[in-house]
């Protein structure tokens, strides 16, 4: 779709990208002189994402993946840093700039259910974008190519008129996926898009998501909570814990020979499907920290099992350790 | 061979709905000694839930029938109970753990009121003696300060504790066999890594046999000694663990290994299981897995093949191993 520039391949980079939700408490709390606390849902991180890629962004429930592809979106404004698509600052669009600019960047939900639209034909979802964007004008022309889409995504003309309740879920994650290609977009942000689906057919959207990426060249930002799906789909790797990327690299090199105290227990915890593997178990103390006013130092404190002094009183920055990764630790 | 505890001799169960009959488990037979782990995997829609729920006799008549079939535990046919004799055995015999502790649990009671109830209720013990007795299960459970925590709401525990006090609530009153209903699904991985350690050193401990139901077939991989696999309503394949991930014997359950990625080495592509699940009200003739499966032949199309054994212990529900035993 887009020709690829030899010297400048950054699609996506991204810096600084903080989101801190204010928890104002009732009036009761303010009264008693209480002090509005600070979810820090994204706190700092930064990435890159090179054109063709796939970047994997993995961690549990909580840590700020979601928000990650909302901001990166605009579905919500930032507290600070840099969204940056090729070399421009996305946050400094007009309205109207970032409406022409929604094309580049579309998204794949996690439910299939509640993100189409049940009053709506196949033709409407799928048409729609393009009138939006101004891609197709006839509706012979729209038709044609709401066809092609289909038929990119393994369905067919006579689906074309029916609406999603009629579909099973693997199907309408199908129509997700086409919805999101019709606006022939750059960078395609998958949010657990394979999460609700059962195994047999998560493969099959699995590999749909790769056939696709080779036909369009697409660039994709793929967020899931399971490692496997992540092993599989990703170039490189983000590990994401409570608002920060803690190691981030080359997918083989991090499930290989995982660096951060946090990735090593994700991998350890994991039921891999073989009775001959080591079974499953939790390498950390206790449960996940809380995002609210997170104390100084490492998020990992208190959990670590190789935590130094330095650990509670200054936050590790990630820092290169060679290979192309970068790693959120200050006992390597 | 350890003495059976559980046994499902052709287990039927229908719903008459508005639509139609739906039969969401078709004829499915397996039995459990004591002391030992069975996992039941399956896809959603595949029966397996609705197999826990009818051993409890927890499925509701109308529009559910248990339309054939015998659920014997400890010898006694369990659909042979009344009410009184079924609440005897709940709780206090068969427990069960669910996949939603949120859902599962009673929002407006503390910890200490809803499992204190069963144990009053089965065990007669005294409101102090209950009260002793939940610190000692919360305890178990690996609930720090069981003491402080007694008098919590369910809302004030995170998911991995709001499962440790249902796996509390499950084996208050010692029951000899626990059935767990996906209870790791809705956790993070981590916390899904505690609660199964959990759960396997209590039945280690307690001498208890395990019914694990899951979609996840790497949680049976390390959490049972004995697998069934059921699709669309039947119980597919049945066997020792090992056994069914070395060597499986049903093109679904081969399909269902390979269409998991992996995490020791990265494949370009998957090989998924074609098309998709058959719509339950109107299931295809014959085998149902034949309009995925890529060995189908013409007798599939016609006969339900029966589930036989192809190894010792293990058991398939295949043609293609009729043609063995023909030849």
């Amino acid at each position: 779709m887009t020709a690829q520039g030899a010297t400048d391949d950054m699609l996506l980079e991204v810096r600084g990208l903080t989101k801190h939700f204010m928890l104002h408490g009732d009036i009761y709390s303010k009264l008693a002189g209480e002090k509005t606390q600070v979810l820090k849902a994204v706190d700092g991180i930064d990435f890159h994402i090179r054109r063709g890629e796939t970047l994997g962004l993995v961690g549990e429930s909580g840590c700020g993946k979601s928000t990650t592809a909302r901001l990166v979106t605009r579905l919500i404004e930032p507290t600070g840093g840099e969204v940056r698509l090729k070399d421009e600052d996305l946050l400094a669009f007009s309205p109207r700039r970032m409406k022409e600019t929604r094309k580049d960047i579309q998204l794949v939900f996690q439910d299939p259910y509640s993100s189409l639209n049940p009053r709506k034909t196949i033709m409407h979802i799928l048409s729609r974008p393009m009138e939006i964007h101004g891609l197709a004008r006839s509706w012979n022309e729209k038709r044609e190519r709401v066809l092609d889409l289909l038929h990119r995504v393994g369905l067919s003309v006579e689906h074309i008129d029916r609406y999603p309740h009629e579909f099973s879920g693997g199907q309408r994650q199908r129509i997700a996926i086409a919805r999101a290609l019709s606006v022939e977009p750059e960078l395609v942000i998958g949010d657990e898009p394979v999460s609700a689906l059962d195994v047999s057919i998560q493969a099959q959207i699995l590999n749909l998501f790769r056939d696709l990426q080779e036909q369009f060249g697409l660039t994709y930002l793929f967020i899931a909570h399971d490692l496997s799906v992540i092993r599989h789909i990703s170039d490189r790797v983000a590990v994401m814990y409570v608002g920060k990327i803690v190691e981030t690299g080359p997918a083989a090199a991090i499930f290989e020979e995982p660096l951060h105290p946090y990735t090593k227990a994700l991998l350890a915890a994991v039921p891999e499907a073989d009775p001959a593997k080591p079974p499953p178990r939790l390498t950390l103390k206790g449960e996940v920290s809380t995002p609210i006013d997170p104390p100084p130092g490492c998020r990992l404190c208190g959990r670590c099992p190789r935590e130094l002094p330095v650990c509670a009183e200054v936050e590790p920055p990630l820092v290169a350790v060679g290979g192309d990764r970068q790693v959120a630790c200050h006992n390597l | 061979m350890p003495e059976t505890v559980l046994e499902l001799d052709d287990l039927t169960v229908r719903f008459r709905l508005r639509r139609g009959d739906l039969t969401a488990v078709n004829g499915v037979s397996f039995s459990i000694g004591r002391g030992e782990t069975f996992g039941l995997v399956g896809e959603s829609g595949s029966g397996k839930s609705v197999t826990a729920r009818a051993i409890m006799r927890l499925i509701p008549d109308p529009p559910g029938e248990i339309q054939r079939g015998r659920i014997l535990f400890g010898g006694d046919n369990v659909l042979d109970k009344n009410a009184a004799e079924m609440r005897a055995l709940r709780g206090r015999h068969i427990a069960m753990v669910f996949q939603e502790p949120m859902s599962a649990l009673n929002p407006v009671f503390t910890v200490c009121e809803q499992i204190s109830d069963a144990l009053r209720t089965n065990l007669g013990l005294s409101k102090r003696e209950a009260r002793e007795r939940v610190v000692e299960l919360l305890a178990l459970v690996g609930i720090p300060s069981p003491q402080k925590r007694l008098d919590s709401y369910v809302h004030e525990f995170s998911g991995g504790m709001r499962q440790r006090v249902m796996l509390a609530m499950a084996l208050s009153c010692n029951p000899g066999f626990l059935i767990a209903d996906e209870p790791t699904t809705a956790l993070d991985v981590t916390i899904q890594a505690t609660i199964l350690e959990l759960i396997t050193s209590m039945i280690d401990k307690l001498g208890m046999s395990l019914l694990f139901i899951t979609h996840n077939l790497g949680v049976v991989a390390h959490s049972c000694d004995k697998i069934g696999v059921m699709y669309a309503s039947h119980l597919v394949e049945l066997g020792d663990k090992r056994e069914i991930f070395a060597n499986p014997q049903h093109p679904y359950t081969v399909g269902l290994l390979n269409s998991i990625p992996r995490l020791d080495i990265q494949a370009r592509h998957l090989t998924p299981i074609a098309g998709s699940v058959c719509n339950m009200m109107e299931p295809p003739s014959g085998c149902k897995f034949h309009p995925r499966c890529a060995h189908a032949m013409d007798v599939c199309r016609r006969e339900v093949p029966k589930l036989k054994e192809v190894a010792p212990g293990h058991h398939a529900a295949c043609h293609l191993h009729d043609r063995g035993a023909a030849t």
